[in-house]
């Protein structure tokens, strides 16, 4: 009974209602994934789960066994920061950090389901074969990462600029 | 000697010690001056980097050896006793360490009550789970701790409690029958200047309506937390903390211990906006910690939050204006009742922003408090503020409408030179300029006076504006620690707060500028509550209380270093006024060339590191200026003529707030502000069943706050007009920007419909 | 959350055989289980997990699609067979939720959601009929901004919080289930119920049921459809009101009209009157609007809820005319 994190093979708990994200945090130590709300309602806890993005709050860690499960801490290599990382800081994207690893996460899951061309609420052709990411498009995509702070403006630009970069 | 010359006296004696531009004569903070320097330009935040990767760690994040963790049970009654309350279950329950009632918990005192003494950081003054009785329906009534956090959350569920209920008041209405004066900062929120209402009787032109509402939650996404634990009488607390000296003092007094014997931290915080004091989570789990003789670490359920954090409450406005034809104000009234808890004293008030918004013939402004058996209410962004100016701002939009007058005239027209209230000189106020800067801005010209004359499609657009104020404050008791060390470095220590406000970044740069140091060679170090200074991250008035401590550390140090260098540094004989920092060299202000670098003058001294500390001198500038952050607020929304769905699609803050030191951490600021009254303006409420005294809708889910599509791009920008009365000519960016932003959208979505909604939010329904 | 014990089903005969585990519930993607679990709402000791069982999407000979019940409420809305055929499926999956919960979602669990009520959800401060049969319903007297205007009882006034199952009922599907008596199909619109006198029923699966399937059969005028969502932030809430239609117009009158309400009753409401009353009429605003009034007129408002009436009304006039407007 594993799950692996960021590359490493982790064994499961054994108590069934740990949550995915109570096993990062409050088992692996790995506390970059943050607690909003554990009710499915802020995003904060945004993992990736084979590179698409879940909340690990309504996540029973022993459901995702044999998965592969990456964290904010798994997004940077080595020290070095992800473009998207450094866009976050350029463009101001956050202010107290709270929320930022899920909202990054989330992106980067966002980013997968665009470029696969998944339609959403603002798309105006569904039978359209590839999605332009727009500004709406973009923030409907980005609607399930509550930030309190009101960062919003800057995540737009941060995510834009990266989009662009791996256009 | 009557009060006034004691009082002059006081500042006579301060100007000495301190001549600084905030005292009447003095000079003004020479960094203003400077123009060369970090300041202004756009930094991005130094802990981005921990921030953008998961390693920042916040309050629950901190391990401690063999820790416990906490659940808490909240009582479901709004006023009553605990008659049976059966934890057997619990105890019995796997993984149990403890569980706490009023029945083990240790003897405590009530936490001191915030704003009844300097450090005093208490949402209340209730006993905390020391007896039977219930004053809330929320309270905290067991604390569960057990190995793992679903132990103690499946534990807490076994409880079983019963109550006698006593009779308790949770109708507003009924409420209302009891008020009283309300009382805040020590001074009744009353002003009577003239007779406003026979003013307002005999003025020509008049509104004079009732606007409401709601009460409002802070919902940080950071869940109210902490890590505590003891060392023998010593207690360690990781806390999420907007005032770690206020925490770690009045935790001091709930345990009868001394003030250092508590040990408060909070390098990084999840979200304040005024919610991050004392309430009983930290002192249940330090109790329980007590008895169990083990770490705890307690993070509160989202609803958790709702039930024991208290948030903004409830404002029921009267604003009747009198008016020339002309549109100048004979009367200006605002009055109304907020709802308070019973223990707890914060009358929200909501008329600061009458007090000097307008020149007006005669004024009345009150608040009264009806005392209600709920949580205590408590500071929320722009406390009074936020709500005020939505009823203010909306009420001389409906003026401007019934004169045919544009509403950015009208306010114009009423513009006073001076404080309209103490009679004071502003000490910095640009607020016409910025209207006319930001109507060109904005494109103002094309809003339609006529409402519901804009339609496209489904929708119906509309501009409105309203004008945004906040006070500038500064509390007494900052301080602050500066260390020079022989490379040339320099750190300041400060028991101030990063929430994300950008704290930590701008007074780096600040601190860099006034040393002439680079970035890299300044650290600042902060949220540590053994570090000096009594700094609230509160009021927006952190930004001068750390500025005016780091100009008296700096004083204190260049004195310091100049005396130790000697007579054959060639700054001899120079005082501390006379010199300035430039690139790593301390040198005589008004000839550079003669200069000796930091690293040379602590050779030549021979020592390791130079430390300074000093208090800032107490904030009297407010005796002799009357000093405010303004902005004209500009909003055009759609309003969906089916639905009645409201979208805001663009934005603008002209803000006038003095020196801007970091346009990207200040720009962030003015937008978060204005996204929180976004939801103020469109959605947020905190459902209070009046039946019982509950809060139903504790949760994200229900509690709408505004998600990524609800937010435009927003536009701010600013006059940078330096207040010369303020350490670095900046005021604090922190709540400005939720000011005015209700009224704006309001008179927004009035020009779009012809709906006047008085009621927030405005939710579809009310534009059905 | 109580303890329980997990498995993963391997197949519908092995789910059904461990769902007759005394107090054993079905497992999907667990985003409102879950969530019902940490509340204590839900109180499973086992729980099987069937999101290993069929999640295919398949296009049928007859026209209709079959989408298994463990298919990610992503992977319907980005079929291109849904997306092209039935349009008001996708569009109502995505207009619920955020694109997390959809990724965790599956299709059998998004039909068994339960009320966001709030007095369902407070557990320990409230009363609820639906949580304690015969307890009483605070709803009633309380906050019931978000409640039903159809069909309520004086037991319960709690709304079914699901889009994607506004517009299966507009579709007309039908669920394939399991259990341990076989296998039996049922149309949608008997899958969920009425509150009447017993509002903790919720659906009419007996013990031990499991969905496995939702069939959408062939509706080739439901290529020209639509999913209305009104809601009080822009994205991320659940439904006041949403609208589910399509309709086929043949020389401007109504051919056939499918059309379903969310937000207004304890089931995906089928606006049957409406669709009866359009039928053979001129596709105008005023026959839509008198449709509209015909399917309300039954609608009884609670103290905070009377504006969804209108509300209700006026959507389904907008949808209606917006279609036929496309037609046309």
């Amino acid at each position: 009974m594993s799950i692996n994190v960021n590359g490493s093979s982790i064994d499961l708990p054994s108590d069934t209602r740990v949550s995915l994200l109570d096993l990062l945090r409050d088992h692996l130590d790995m506390v970059g994934t943050k607690k909003g709300c554990n009710q499915g309602a802020c995003g904060a806890c945004t993992v990736l789960v084979d590179g698409e993005r879940i909340l690990s709050c309504l996540a029973l860690a022993v459901q995702y066994e044999g998965r592969s499960v990456t964290t904010i801490e798994g997004l940077s290599t080595e020290g070095m920061l992800h473009p998207i990382q450094r866009a976050f800081i350029e463009h101001d994207g956050f202010q107290c950090g709270y929320c930022t690893p899920g909202q990054i996460c989330s992106a980067v899951g966002m980013l997968g389901e665009v470029k696969r061309g998944l339609p959403s609420n603002v798309t105006g052709d569904l039978a359209g074969g590839s999605i332009t990411l727009t500004r709406d498009e973009l923030c409907e995509r980005m609607s399930g990462n509550l930030c309190r702070c009101g960062a919003y403006n800057g995540i737009v630009d941060a995510i834009t600029e990266f989009a662009e970069t791996i256009k | 000697m009557s009060i006034k010359d004691a009082a002059q006296a006081v500042m006579k004696k301060a100007v000495q010690a301190a001549p600084d531009g905030w005292m009447p004569g003095g000079t003004p903070d020479p960094l203003i001056r400077q123009k060369h320097g970090l300041i202004g330009k756009p930094v991005s935040r130094l802990d981005g980097p921990q921030k953008v990767s998961g390693t920042a760690r916040f309050a629950a994040e901190f391990p401690m050896e063999n820790m416990v963790y906490a659940a808490l049970k909240y009582s479901t009654v709004a006023k009553g006793r605990i008659k049976e309350l059966d934890s057997a279950a619990a105890e019995a329950a796997p993984g149990v360490v403890l569980v706490m009632t009023y029945r083990n918990a240790p003897r405590m005192k009530p936490a001191p009550l915030f704003m009844s003494s300097d450090k005093a950081a208490g949402g209340d003054d209730l006993p905390i789970m020391q007896d039977e009785e219930i004053h809330w329906n929320g309270q905290p009534i067991s604390l569960v701790l057990a190995e793992a956090q679903e132990q103690a959350d499946y534990a807490k569920s076994l409880i079983r409690v019963t109550y006698e209920t006593e009779p308790s008041v949770t109708v507003f209405e009924d409420a209302k029958a009891n008020a009283e004066q309300g009382v805040f900062q020590g001074q009744p929120l009353l002003l009577e200047i003239g007779d406003a209402e026979a003013s307002l009787a005999a003025a020509p032109h008049k509104v004079d309506v009732v606007y409401r509402t709601p009460r409002h939650s802070h919902n940080a996404i950071e869940l109210h937390a902490a890590t505590v634990g003891w060392d023998g009488d010593n207690l360690r607390v990781h806390d999420a903390s907007q005032g770690v000296a206020h925490g770690a003092w009045s935790l001091a007094q709930v345990f009868g211990l001394e003030e250092a014997q508590v040990h408060v931290t909070s390098p990084y915080v999840g979200g304040g906006f005024g919610s991050k004091a004392l309430w009983q989570h930290q002192i249940l789990a330090a109790a329980a910690s007590k008895v169990a003789g083990r770490p705890v670490r307690i993070m509160l359920s989202r609803e958790g939050v709702y039930r024991i954090v208290g948030g903004r409450t409830l404002t029921e406005q009267r604003v009747a204006i009198g008016a020339q034809a002309d549109g100048s104000f004979d009367a200006l009234i605002q009055t109304g009742m907020v709802a308070m808890g019973r223990h707890n004293n914060m009358p929200e008030p909501f008329i600061l922003p009458a007090m000097s918004a307008y020149k007006s013939g005669s004024f009345k402004l009150a608040v009264e408090a009806a005392k209600m058996d709920m949580l205590a209410n408590t500071f929320m962004r722009a406390p009074g503020e936020a709500v005020g100016t939505f009823a203010l701002e909306s009420a001389v939009d409906e003026l401007a409408e019934s004169l045919g007058m544009d509403p950015i005239e009208l306010r114009i027209r009423n513009e006073p030179e001076k404080d309209p209230t103490s009679g004071v000189p502003f000490s910095s106020r640009h607020i016409v300029e910025a209207y006319k800067a930001g109507a060109e801005r904005f494109g103002w010209a094309a809003r339609k006076a006529k409402p519901g004359t804009h339609r496209e499609g489904e929708w119906l657009l509309g501009m409105g504006c309203a004008t945004a104020t906040y006070p500038y404050y500064r509390m007494p008791g900052g301080a602050a620690r500066i260390t020079l060390t022989k490379d040339g470095r320099a750190t300041v220590e400060i028991a101030a707060h990063e929430m994300g406000m950008g704290t930590a970044t701008t007074q780096t740069m600040v601190t860099a500028d006034r040393l002439g140091l680079g970035m890299e060679c300044v650290t600042v170090n902060y949220g540590d509550s053994h570090f000096p200074g009594v700094v609230l991250a509160g009021g927006s008035q952190q930004t001068a209380s750390i500025g005016a401590s780091v100009i008296a550390a700096h004083r204190e140090l260049i004195t310091e270093l100049l005396k130790l260098a000697g007579k054959d540094s060639p700054l001899a004989g120079l005082d501390a006024d006379e010199v300035t920092g430039r690139d790593g060299y301390l040198c005589k202000a008004d000839e550079l060339g003669r200069r000796e670098s930091y690293v040379s003058m602590m050779a030549r001294i021979g020592r390791d590191e130079i430390t300074a500390e000093a208090t800032a001198p107490p904030p009297l500038e407010f005796t002799h200026w009357s000093m405010h952050s303004h902005g004209a607020m500009f909003c055009e929304v759609r309003v969906n003529a089916v639905t009645g769905e409201t979208r805001v699609t663009r934005f603008l803050g002209y803000f006038d707030c003095g020196r801007i030191l970091n346009p990207k951490t200040a720009a962030s600021q003015f937008r978060g502000g204005i996204i929180m009254g976004l939801g103020l303006a469109l959605m947020e409420e905190t459902q209070f069943d009046e039946r019982n005294g509950r809060v139903m809708n504790p949760s994200l889910a229900e509690y709408h706050v505004p998600v990524q599509m609800d937010v435009p791009e927003i536009d701010v920008i600013w006059t940078d007009i330096p207040d010369a009365h303020a350490p670095m000519g900046a005021h604090g960016v922190g709540e400005i920007g939720i000011t005015g932003v209700g009224a704006a959208v309001a008179n927004a979505i009035f020009n779009a419909t012809g709906k006047r909604v008085r009621d927030l939010p405005i939710t579809l329904d009310k534009m059905m | 959350m109580n303890s329980f014990t997990y498995a993963r089903a391997v197949d519908s005969a092995d789910a059904v055989r461990q769902g007759a585990a005394v107090n054993a519930k079905y497992l999907g993607g667990g985003t409102n289980l879950v969530d019902l679990m940490r509340e204590t709402l839900e109180r499973p000791s086992a729980l099987v997990d069937v999101t290993g069982l069929s999640s295919a999407i398949t296009e049928r000979e007859d026209g209709s699609i079959l989408i298994g019940a463990a298919a990610k409420n992503t992977a319907v809305a980005e079929n291109k067979a849904v997306r092209t055929r039935y349009p008001l499926l996708a569009r109502a999956i995505l207009a619920g939720a955020s694109g997390q919960i959809r990724n965790m979602a599956t299709v059998g669990g998004n039909l068994l959601q339960r009320t966001r009520c709030p007095y369902f959800y407070d557990d320990e401060g409230s009363r609820c009929n639906k949580r304690v049969p015969g307890q009483g319903c605070d709803a009633i007297q309380g906050f019931n901004r978000i409640h039903a205007i159809l069909g309520a009882s004086s037991a319960c006034v709690a709304t079914h919080p699901s889009d994607m199952c506004v517009a299966l009922a507009a579709l007309g599907a039908l669920v394939h289930i399991t259990g341990s008596d076989g296998q039996r199909t049922i149309d949608f619109a008997e899958l969920h119920v009425l509150p009447g006198e017993n509002p903790e029923v919720e659906t009419t699966l007996r013990p031990g049921e499991l969905i496995i399937a939702v069939e959408i059969p062939a509706l080739p005028f439901a290529r020209h459809s639509v999913y209305r969502k009104v809601r009080d932030r822009a994205s991320y809430a659940f439904a006041l009101i949403s609208v589910a239609a399509a309709i086929e117009i043949d020389s401007g009158v109504v051919k056939d009209v499918r059309l379903a309400l969310g937000g207004v009753a304890h089931k995906p409401w089928r606006a049957l009157k409406l669709e009866a009353a359009l039928t053979g009429q001129p596709a105008t605003d005023e026959n839509f609007r008198a449709a509209a009034d015909q399917e309300l007129a039954d609608a009884k408002p609670l103290t905070h809820n009377g504006f969804k009436i209108e509300l209700a009304k006026r959507t389904i006039v907008a949808v209606l005319a917006e279609l036929a407007g496309d037609l046309s």
